[in-house]
This record gives C-alpha cells, structure tokens and sequence, in this order.
C-alpha cells in the first residue's frame, strides 16, 4: 500500500468506519497471523492473538502518528498481543539456564570440545523437521530467555526494541540473548545427538 | 591470551560487531590456537541461522487470512 492510500485508510479507521476495518484485516491479517506463529508456534492461539491485536489497534488508532508505516505499527502491537498470550500459556516446565551453559575448568579453559554437528537440514525436505525441533528447544528455555530469543533471533528486532518490549536495559538484553543462544546451542546438540525431550 | 571463558563472554560483541580493534584481535588470536572454541563458535553461529531460518514462513502457509478469523475480528471490533 502507498503512502497517500495509507494516510487515507487510517483517517477513515479514526472516523470508525467498517470499511476501513474490514480492509486493514485483510490487507495486514496474513502477515500478522505469520508473525503470531512464529511467536507462539501455535495456530489456534496464534488466531486468538491475532484477534487481539486487531481490536487494540483499533482502539489505539489515534496514538498512529505516521511517523512509521502502518504495517511496522501493525507488527509491533502484533508481537505484543503474542507476547502476551505466550506468558499465559506455558504448557511445561522449563529447563534450568545454568545447567545448559558451557563449562570451565578452573584456569578458564573448556573442559571438553564440541562434536561437530552433522548438518541439520535447511535443504527443504528436512526444513520443517529442523523447525519443529528448533520451536520445541526454544519452548524449553525459561521464560526470560525464549522471549529474547522470540523477539531478537526469530522477529529480527534490534536490541533497543527488545529492550523496550521487554521493559528491561540494552545490557540486560544482550547477557539474556547470550545465554539464551548458549543454551539453545546446547539443547539442538542434545536434540542432534538423539537425546529426546529438554 | 584470553581464556576459554573469557572469549565466550566477548562472543556476543564479537558477532554484533561490537568489539573493538584490540579485543577483536586477541579474540582471533585465541581462536587461531583453540579448536575447542573455534567449534564452539561454529556451532553458536549455527544456532541462530537455524533459529532464525526455522522461523521463515512455511511455503504451504498462505499469506491470506483465514475468513472465519476475518469475521471472529470484525464480531469482536464490534462487541467493544
Ligand atoms: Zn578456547
């Protein structure tokens, strides 16, 4: 969508129209749904926020300013609906962050070296087998470190916007990124080596 | 000469860019001698392109909005 058209939409959407509801869902609805699956990895719940983030940028349409395009707003409110119903959906327990980090020995140095992966597939056939494994290591790390690894490694945004989704500092961002990948890191060698579960 | 620990605490700048030109020297030097971290390293890197790659929209995934899931949105915007 250009710009004027776009200008256009959201003064209709302040004016209440259906209309113009009607067609922000279906011009930003797909992308939206994606978006709400890669954060939730689940269909149903993945609708439920979509259907959330719609009614609250509806209700927060005038707080749209321009000053970004429609769908960047769109995706923000988005990942925060997603967020949201992550929070409230835990279905196990997580893994302790500790015992996935790497080891030392006293004078600093790595106690045992690392196996070489066999490459896990990225070639289409295993593509959606390597995703499936990768969502179930991600729902094992704690909450803390799965929305860091949600928002900066599976949603592309910058330290700065994860802080601010996140309500916590840049720095705090990059040591919980850290050890959030560190541990991912562990649990797909676990996964790779044929250990099943967290 | 760094430490095996010390170079994992860099790892994240170094792969934002972040370091500067000394630490980012003595970085590569511990890696020059060390298999052990270079294959960490490998498998770190690797981590986040599956990440990021197992992330990428499924093909078989339309980019349409399903029109029960319209209609769920408009009944909603509605009962507000
Ligand atoms: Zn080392």
């Amino acid at each position: 969508m250009n710009a004027p058209s776009e200008a256009i939409l959201v003064e209709q959407l302040r004016a209440g129209s259906d209309e113009a509801f009607e067609s922000l869902v279906r011009e930003h609805g797909g992308v939206m749904l994606a978006t709400a699956r890669r954060v939730l990895g689940q269909d149903a719940d993945a609708q439920d926020a979509v259907q959330d983030a719609f009614v609250q940028a509806f209700r927060k349409i005038d707080t749209f300013h321009g000053e970004s395009k429609l769908r960047t707003w769109l995706h923000r409110i988005t990942v925060n609906a997603s967020l949201m119903k992550l929070r409230s959906s835990r279905s196990r327990p997580a893994v302790s962050i500790d015992e996935l980090l790497p080891q030392f020995l006293e004078d600093g140095h790595r106690t045992v070296g690392e196996k070489r992966w066999s490459d896990p597939g990225l070639v289409a056939a295993e593509r959606s087998e390597t995703r499936a494994i990768v969502r179930e290591m991600i729902d094992c790390l704690p909450d803390d470190y799965r929305e860091v690894v949600l928002l900066r490694d599976v949603e592309q945004l910058d330290t700065k916007e994860t802080a601010d989704f996140l309500g916590v500092g840049l720095a705090v961002v990059k040591t919980r990124l850290h050890r959030a990948r560190q541990a991912l890191r562990t649990l797909l060698a676990r996964r790779f080596a044929g250990v099943t579960g967290c | 000469m760094l430490t095996c620990r010390e170079l994992f605490e860099f790892l994240h700048d170094y792969l934002a860019r972040d370091l500067s030109l000394a630490q980012r020297a003595s970085f590569e030097l511990h890696l020059t001698v060390c298999k052990h971290c270079r294959e960490y390293l490998a498998t770190y890197k690797k981590t986040i392109d599956l990440t990021c790659a197992a992330c990428e929209p499924d093909d078989d995934v339309p980019e349409d909005v399903p029109e029960d899931l319209v209609q769920a949105i408009l009944n909603a915007r509605r009962s507000k």
